[in-house]
């Protein structure tokens, strides 16, 4: 890169979204606006969306992180089919989880491909390390 | 970034890759080094598209329209660009145009969110930039969403091919867009949430204020839409057509887009000029004369006459 000094200038960009059909966005909203205030920009895709919604957000929107909400118990089969979804796009974008999901479950998930799962009770400035670590790997590979 | 790359890239983007188009847009988006290249290459090959403006004040249901339209062209390779203003405390942004695009956009149209980042001076040269690039791409039509409330935004609305006004039922609302300049700049106006009270109501005062402004020879439609239900799309792609056609016929578009081409570099200009007058009077020559204005011992007027020096050219420009 030509340029280190205008590309570091530029904010993360996130796509927010929760997969399948679970009912409401409230959490959601919060993180976006946690986000927000830490100065990244947020594309907020909402409820209802599929593995494939969320790609081709991430291609069109150029993401450097997937921000997915887990609350309906299926993340152990949604986590490793969005994690596929974006290795087979060959997509270079962490998938960083949050919702509600038990804690036995932490590690099974970061084994799946998730680069970090944020637990019910984070604060703010955790859920922004969380994401601002996940994007610090493939960023700095640029 | 190498030309070459650059180039792999448009062949991709062109071939209706989504990834490299996406890579392109964020080049020109950070207006580094690589995007004056971008917009080179793009510039060759851009001028295909017809590039429709959608704005009005927040919540009017621009969005839902604007992916409703992307539908109701019936084009293969439709984009859209939605802008929404970044938090001038922390720089970040929350874009939310896609929820209400995507549920309607079942024909796949790529669209990009974009953050006003700070300045939105910047705006007004990444905006047409990544028109030009979407539009190199081969995408088309390209429609551009903004919130109508700053006077850049409603410029970048303005300076597409057919430029949208949306507006929602209540007097109210009317008189707001008159007061932000809107109705000046509107091709096609919107009377949304047509399923509201008074929706005839708000056309009619539009036609009023209509017949109040100045006389050309397009006089702008009145549309009315419920964008959630899909009603009125269809007449109102349909109105966009015939705007475009008008701008052939009348020679007008040759004229838009040559104001367009006019005013961006005008924009550019003044960018770059802005940020150079910054640079000088925060470095060290700013800070002496500014020392002996605050000695009293020269006005600022003399100061920046002083100051000027550092900003005229060595050379005249070339033609
Ligand atoms: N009742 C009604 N609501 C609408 C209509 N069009 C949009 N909306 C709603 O208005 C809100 C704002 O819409 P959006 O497209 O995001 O507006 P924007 O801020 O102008 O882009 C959403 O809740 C939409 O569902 C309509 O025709 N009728
Ligand atoms: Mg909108």
């Amino acid at each position: 890169m030509s340029d280190p000094c205008c590309e570091a200038e530029s904010p993360i960009r996130v796509v927010l979204a929760k997969l399948g059909l679970d009912g409401h966005d409230r959490g959601l909203k919060v993180v976006a606006r946690t986000l927000r205030d830490a100065g990244m920009e947020v594309i907020y895709l909402g409820l209802r969306q599929s593995t494939d919604s969320i790609v081709a957000a991430c291609e069109q929107e150029d993401a450097d992180v997937i921000g997915l909400s887990m609350h309906n118990a299926g993340h152990l089969t949604l986590v490793p089919r969005m994690v596929q979804a974006v290795d087979q796009a060959g997509l270079d974008v962490p998938v960083v989880i949050g919702g509600i999901v038990p804690a036995h479950d932490v590690p099974t998930l970061i084994e799946f491909g998730a680069a970090a799962v944020i637990g019910p009770g984070a604060s703010a400035e955790e859920v922004v390390s969380a994401v601002e670590a996940a994007v610090a790997r493939p960023t700095a590979a640029r | 970034m190498s030309p070459n790359h650059i180039g792999e890239l448009f062949e991709a983007a062109l071939g209706g890759n989504r990834r490299a188009l996406g890579k392109l847009l964020t080049m020109v988006e950070k207006q580094g080094s690589s995007a004056a290249m971008v917009s080179e290459r793009a510039h060759r090959d851009a001028g295909q598209a017809r590039v429709v403006g959608v704005t009005g004040a927040p919540g009017t249901g621009k969005s839902t329209i604007t992916g409703q339209l992307a539908g109701a062209s019936g084009a293969s390779r439709p984009a859209i660009l939605a802008i929404d203003p970044s938090s001038p405390l922390t720089g970040g942004a929350i874009l939310g145009d896609r929820i209400r695009m995507d549920n309607h956009v079942g024909c796949g149209a790529f669209i990009r969110s974009m953050a006003t980042r700070g300045h939105a001076g910047g705006l007004a040269v990444a905006v047409p930039d990544a028109v030009r690039v979407l539009d190199a791409a081969g995408c088309d039509p390209i429609i551009v969403e903004t919130v109508g409330v700053g006077q850049v935004e409603v410029s970048i609305a303005a300076a597409a091919d057919t430029t949208v006004v949306v507006v929602t039922p209540g007097w109210g609302d009317a008189v707001q867009a008159n007061k932000a300049g809107l109705l000046e700049v509107a091709d096609v106006f919107v009377v949304n949430k047509a399923d509201r009270p008074d929706a005839r109501g708000a056309r009619r005062d539009l036609e009023l204020m209509l017949d109040l402004g100045h006389r050309s020879r397009w006089r702008a439609p009145i549309v009315l839409t419920t964008a959630t239900k899909a009603e009125g799309i269809d007449d109102l792609w349909a109105e966009i057509e015939r705007h475009t056609a008008y701008l052939h016929d009348s020679g007008e578009l040759i004229r838009r887009r040559g104001r367009r081409r006019r005013d961006e570099v005008a924009d550019r200009i003044e960018l770059e000029l802005r940020d150079r007058v910054h640079q000088i009077v925060q470095g060290e020559p700013g800070e002496a004369a500014l020392g002996r204005v605050d000695r009293n011992e020269i006005s600022p007027a003399a100061a920046a006459e002083l100051l000027l020096a550092a900003l005229k050219p060595h050379n005249p420009p070339e033609g």
